[in-house]
């Protein structure tokens, strides 16, 4: 964000506690002594205000990246997202673009409760229009935010909290992107495949390793971004190895796995040598504070390498 | 009583052959569920029945070609058949003349003798289910089920335990499954399809400036056609070399005659096919088919001319070709190369061949390694004439040299027959002067 901003002084950020404060978990720590007010704007605690105000800006030719603090506070902002941004290049027959990114921290797992914890990717990959990035690991959140900033059309830039802190991994020196849409095949294997994204990919190679103990060979592929899906990666992975797992931690209801499901279902069936399985978030209004009840909300690498378990014995 | 009609495969397609019947006379089936296998040129489709009932009449038997629009069989539409089907224990009567009771008094649940996709489906009403893969893999290979022990949960049948029967070897050329197809199959050319064994392992996807061919019916087919020799027959390589200076002069001489007698040209091809077929009737061997527990020898002598097409390469037959003279020989030929750039070959015309001659040379080239075609047990190529410096009575003459490449299937035959059956080939067209 910091070498893009550097980059191209049309990108500027805006959103809650992003100033002084550098975002509550200190992503932009420095930015508003090194780029001044102008390009670090804090807001008030109003999502329409910031996603609206950026949808105009992007309009105009700015490159804004609207921070919104939790994705559990993105709902005002819904119509700005989905009911503007989307719409404006298809509204204007390809005579408008709205180079917009939202970035917003999701997912539970660090004891967030019921309004620091949610998954929204669902509520949001239904809609054409805009294209949601889930990346998981160093390198591809910032391969992909490069991508999304210089992407025409907004993107949601889903981050999960918990990998905040919890992964670390290396980063290409200097100027490089990770293309918005393709799938990356995080382990190989040949037993079955699990889909998955964000934390939730380590989790699954975490299972993986496990199992893989027992003889059974799983291959892991990770969407890093659920709109556009990577459909020929889901069909290519699942025609190898005949047997599908999906690891969503966003409840499982119509979410991103029931998608993958139809996907397979439709192009894949007669590959298919096991029903395809879900291990996802229950169905249920939030994940509570409790230990108990955020455990059993989290798919944990033990669930899902249960799940593998008897998928491979199916 | 409804009929269902030869469709039409293809904008320019106006006949179909029905390769298989998937359901007997009396058997009942489901709408839009296989009732046939229709052939045309180099494709075979599965057809899905039009209506739901029983099958109450087949009018076109199996090997037999009609106009699209033809009616092909009769089903007695049932209000209660739109379920799943159910086999009737004993087939309909039907005003039978001996060639219909063939194929409809076989009764319906016996079950021995069965063809696979059959004995399938009594395993699966038995209350087996299979996955879809498995069916998939199980129809491509043409497998019996029901011989197979599954790994899976309960002894399920996993894909992986079909895989790995499959490449065990022990799949297709199981004695029975190889002599029903050699013995009872109307095209037995026609392999088993093998398309798992097509696909490729992992392959990058096409970057930037790369092209990708849709991959047609014949390539499909001549891709199936190939794995299947290359993974079930043992190929073993032999190469002649024959001095056809004297048989180069003596076309020289007959050429022009030959044109204005017969209308064709006296290309070296038919010559070939000639020496082969005399070579084969000293050698009934190389005539032959290998049966898992038997080996067929053909009394037939069909010789298979390679003739590469636009898009393709197509094998029709000359069949009775030991019968033949030169000039019949000939003209068949050029009748059967023409038909095939047009694409008016006939499934019976690329049908039933022995053995497979291919000229090679015509593009050039001096070695090849060639591949059988199923389920004969040779293939010979003729290379390219050239002349080269030869000796002959010591002394090192310029004459004019083909080489003759033969592969053959280690199975039926070993190298001594394959050597003296290629020596024959080479003698007879060093000495040919005009019969062979």
């Amino acid at each position: 964000m910091h070498d893009e901003m550097k980059r191209d002084p049309r990108v500027f950020i805006m959103g809650e506690d992003v100033g002084p404060r550098g975002n509550v978990f200190l992503i932009t720590k420095g930015f508003l002594e090194e780029f001044g007010r102008d390009r670090v704007i804090d807001t008030p605690l109003a999502e329409a205000s910031i996603v609206g105000v950026a949808v105009g800006a992007a309009m105009a030719g700015m490159r804004p990246i609207a921070e919104i603090q939790f994705a559990d506070f993105i709902y005002p902002a819904y119509n700005q997202i989905v009911g503007e941004a989307a719409k404006i290049r298809y509204r204007s027959a390809g005579g408008n673009t709205c180079p917009l990114v939202i970035r917003t921290p999701y997912g539970g797992g660090v004891r967030g409760a019921l309004s620091h914890s949610v998954s929204v990717e669902a509520l949001f990959y239904h809609v054409p229009g805009l294209k949601i990035c889930v990346p998981s690991t160093p390198a591809d959140a910032q391969g992909m935010l490069v991508s999304a900033i210089r992407d025409e059309d907004p993107v949601l830039f889903l981050e999960h909290k918990r990998t905040y802190r919890l992964v670390k991994g290396e980063v290409p020196e200097g100027d490089f992107t990770v293309p918005i849409g393709k799938a990356d095949v995080a382990r190989t294997g040949k037993d079955l495949s699990v889909i998955t994204y964000g934390l939730m990919r380590h989790f699954a190679l975490e299972a993986a390793e496990k199992i893989a103990s027992e003889g059974v060979d799983a291959e892991v592929i990770d969407l890093r971004s659920v709109r556009p899906m990577d459909r020929a990666a889901i069909l290519e992975s699942v025609r190898k190895t005949r047997r599908a797992l999906i690891v969503h931690e966003d409840q499982k209801f119509g979410g991103v796995g029931a998608e993958i499901s139809a996907i397979i279902a439709e192009e894949a069936l007669f590959d298919l040598d096991a029903p395809i399985r879900r291990v996802c978030g229950p169905d249920v209004p939030a994940m509570g504070y409790a230990k108990e009840y955020e455990e059993a909300f989290m798919p944990s690498p033990e669930r899902i390498a249960g799940a593998m378990r008897e998928l491979a014995e199916f | 009583m409804a009929t269902v009609k030869m469709p039409q495969l293809g904008e320019t397609v106006t006949e179909g052959t029905v390769g298989r019947w998937l359901k007997k006379v009396g058997e009942a089936v489901a709408k839009y569920e296989p009732l046939l296998e229709v052939e045309t040129d180099k494709v075979a489709s599965e057809i899905p029945s039009p209506f739901a009932g029983t099958l109450a009449k087949i009018l076109v038997e199996e090997g037999t070609t009609v106009p699209v629009g033809a009616a092909v069989c009769e089903i007695n539409e049932s209000a209660s058949a739109g379920a799943t089907p159910v086999q009737q224990t004993a087939p309909l009567t039907t005003s039978g003349n001996a060639s219909q009771s063939a194929v409809s008094a076989v009764p319906a649940v016996s079950n021995v003798e069965q063809p696979a996709a059959q004995r399938l489906q009594v395993a699966v009403r038995d209350g087996i289910r299979y996955s879809p893969a498995v069916r998939k893999l199980a129809r491509e290979h043409r497998l019996d089920l029901g011989q197979l022990t599954g790994s899976g949960r309960g002894g399920r049948l996993t894909a992986k335990d079909v895989m790995q029967h499959v490449e065990s070897g022990s799949a297709r050329f199981s004695p029975a499954a190889q002599a029903a197809s050699a013995v009872t199959s109307v095209s037995p050319e026609r392999p088993a399809p093998v398309a798992a064994h097509v696909k490729p392992a992992a392959v990058a996807p096409p970057a930037e400036g790369d092209t990708a061919i849709r991959v047609t019916q014949m390539r499909k087919t001549i891709a199936e056609h190939m794995v299947l020799s290359k993974t079930t027959i043992p190929h073993a390589w032999s190469m002649v070399e024959a001095d056809l200076t004297d048989l180069v002069k003596w076309r020289e001489r007959e050429k022009d005659a030959f044109k204005a007698r017969e209308g064709v040209n006296l290309t070296y091809l038919p010559i070939v096919v000639l020496a082969v077929c005399g070579a084969l009737r000293e050698f009934p061997m190389v005539n032959a088919t290998w049966a898992g527990d038997k080996i067929i020898l053909r009394k037939q002598i069909n010789v298979g001319i390679a003739v590469d097409i636009e898009d393709g390469l197509v094998v029709p037959v000359i069949k009775d070709a030991d019968h033949m003279s030169l000039s019949g020989v000939a003209r068949k030929l050029v009748d059967l190369v023409n038909k095939a750039r047009s694409r008016k070959l006939t499934m019976e015309e690329m049908s039933d061949g022995t053995i497979t001659v291919d000229n090679t040379g015509a593009l050039g080239s001096i070695a090849s390694y060639p591949i059988i075609n199923p389920p004969q047990a040779a293939i010979i190529t003729t290379e390219a004439i050239v002349k080269r410096p030869w000796v002959v009575n010591d002394a090192i003459a310029i004459r004019s040299i083909m080489n003759l490449c033969l592969s053959l299937d280690h199975r039926v035959l070993d190298g001594s027959v394959a050597s003296r059956f290629l020596q024959s080939v080479k003698r007879r067209l060093e000495t040919f002067t005009g019969t062979a």
